[in-house]
């Protein structure tokens, strides 16, 4: 599975792929998103394959056009492709884009099973990324956006987005 | 063209269509704000499969076809959605109860699909099923909380699964679209998935202190183009931009 999965990425492409950010969450770059799975020159025309979080994510279009844009600055013309296959998986978040997250204040993603539990409300499991208590609770499983869950903290009593789990 | 498999991505992609933009009726609306947000975020993951649909269902039809031509420009009859995503929103009973009866059935109807030998569908189904895990859970929960609350939303979701129980028989009608693609193994046969609907549903309603519907009367035609008079209405919102400034574009 993991080898089928394997991201494709020109080393030199890299650093510039890493200006883009990914607009609504703008500490979070789309190499430590994952959602490029693959960038390579031809020709001097740059190929980017990427691949939708949530399949109506609007983020998806703007990233898209970002990534034109640094490719054109860096001296590239550029062609994306949005791909289905493989899906987009939290999995691809990187360490440092995990850590990202936390410091946006966004609690990331915990493991299949946990989450499920956090998000019927069965168990404390999601710790506040403001005071770092574990006494939170679910206030919906929907958030400002489709992929998160809205919390709220007990203790200090400030809300706060959960990056739900997508496997 | 494949003709058939055009035909059959609508069979499928209708019904997130219109079931979307009756969620999308909640924006500013819903209750309170977390379910407003909810069922508009549900109406986003539905739009956004239903352009993984028709952006294929385009690319088949050619002719410089696009996801908004296949979307917009289409006369009330050549919708193919099921009945009941169609029907109006009521009461927040009426949203739940309808979500609850489509996601049970989308569900298993997207586990199927990832088999299909059609690489496209399978990668959509694969993709969905992700977020429609969600949405089941979603409406799942607020049947039980509705059906096992106070008098008044117990009363309401039951009255609301009444009326909309009559809907639930043609998701398991087959079509001769149907027929033709799981001859070539890109179809689901719909039909089997009947016993494992109900039976969760029913699950569910008990554990909701909800009564499972008796009447075995059932409606049926959306699937071939003839409809509630409700369809007429969403049309006219989902449709309206292009009416007043034909072939418009954002």
């Amino acid at each position: 599975m993991i080898t089928e999965e394997k991201q494709h990425i020109d080393q030199k492409l890299i650093q510039i792929l890493n200006q883009v950010f990914d607009p609504e969450i703008p500490v979070l770059s789309i190499i430590d998103m994952g959602v490029v799975r693959r960038a390579v020159i031809e020709n001097n025309m740059v190929k980017v394959q990427i691949t939708t979080t949530y399949s109506g994510c609007p983020a998806m279009d703007v990233i898209g056009d970002d990534i034109k844009k640094v490719m054109r600055e860096a001296g590239y013309q550029s062609e994306i492709e949005l791909i289905l296959s493989p899906a987009w998986t939290t999995d691809w978040i990187t360490l440092k884009g995990r850590k990202g997250l936390e410091e946006y204040g966004v609690a990331a993603p915990l493991e299949a099973d946990a989450d499920k539990e956090a998000l019927l409300g069965n168990k404390k499991l999601v710790k506040c990324t403001n005071c770092g208590s574990m006494n939170t609770k679910l206030v919906s499983q929907f958030g400002s956006t489709a992929c998160k869950a809205l919390f709220k903290c007990n203790d200090c009593l400030e809300p706060f987005d959960y990056f739900k789990c997508l496997k | 063209m494949k003709t058939n498999l055009y035909k059959y991505i609508l069979l499928i992609a209708d019904n997130s269509l219109i079931l979307g933009q009756r969620l999308g009726e909640l924006c500013g609306h819903g209750p309170n704000l977390e379910t407003d947000i909810a069922c508009t975020n549900i109406s986003l993951d539905l739009f956004g499969q239903t352009r993984s649909y028709y952006q294929y269902a385009a690319k088949l039809k050619g002719d410089n076809t696009t996801e908004d031509d296949v979307a917009f420009l289409r006369k009330e009859q050549d919708y193919v959605n099921v009945l009941l995503v169609e029907q109006p929103n009521t009461d927040f009973a009426y949203v739940i109860a309808k979500q609850f009866l489509f996601d049970v059935y989308h569900l298993l109807f997207l586990n199927e699909l990832q088999k299909s030998h059609d690489v496209t569908l399978s990668a959509i189904a694969v993709k969905s099923i992700k977020e429609v895990s969600y949405h089941q859970r979603f409406s799942s929960d607020w049947i039980k909380r509705l059906g096992d609350g106070t008098n008044t939303s117990h009363q309401k979701i039951q009255e609301a699964i009444n009326d909309l129980w009559t809907y639930t028989d043609e998701l398991f009608h087959q079509t001769d679209t149907d027929k033709k693609m799981i001859i070539e193994g890109i179809g689901v046969d719909v039909t089997k998935l009947k016993e494992s609907y109900y039976k969760r549903v029913v699950d569910v309603l008990k554990e909701a202190t909800l009564e499972v519907p008796e009447s075995k009367w059932f409606q049926k035609g959306g699937k071939q183009g003839i409809h509630t008079e409700h369809l007429g209405f969403i049309l006219t919102d989902l449709q309206y931009m292009q009416r007043t400034f034909p072939n418009m574009t954002w």
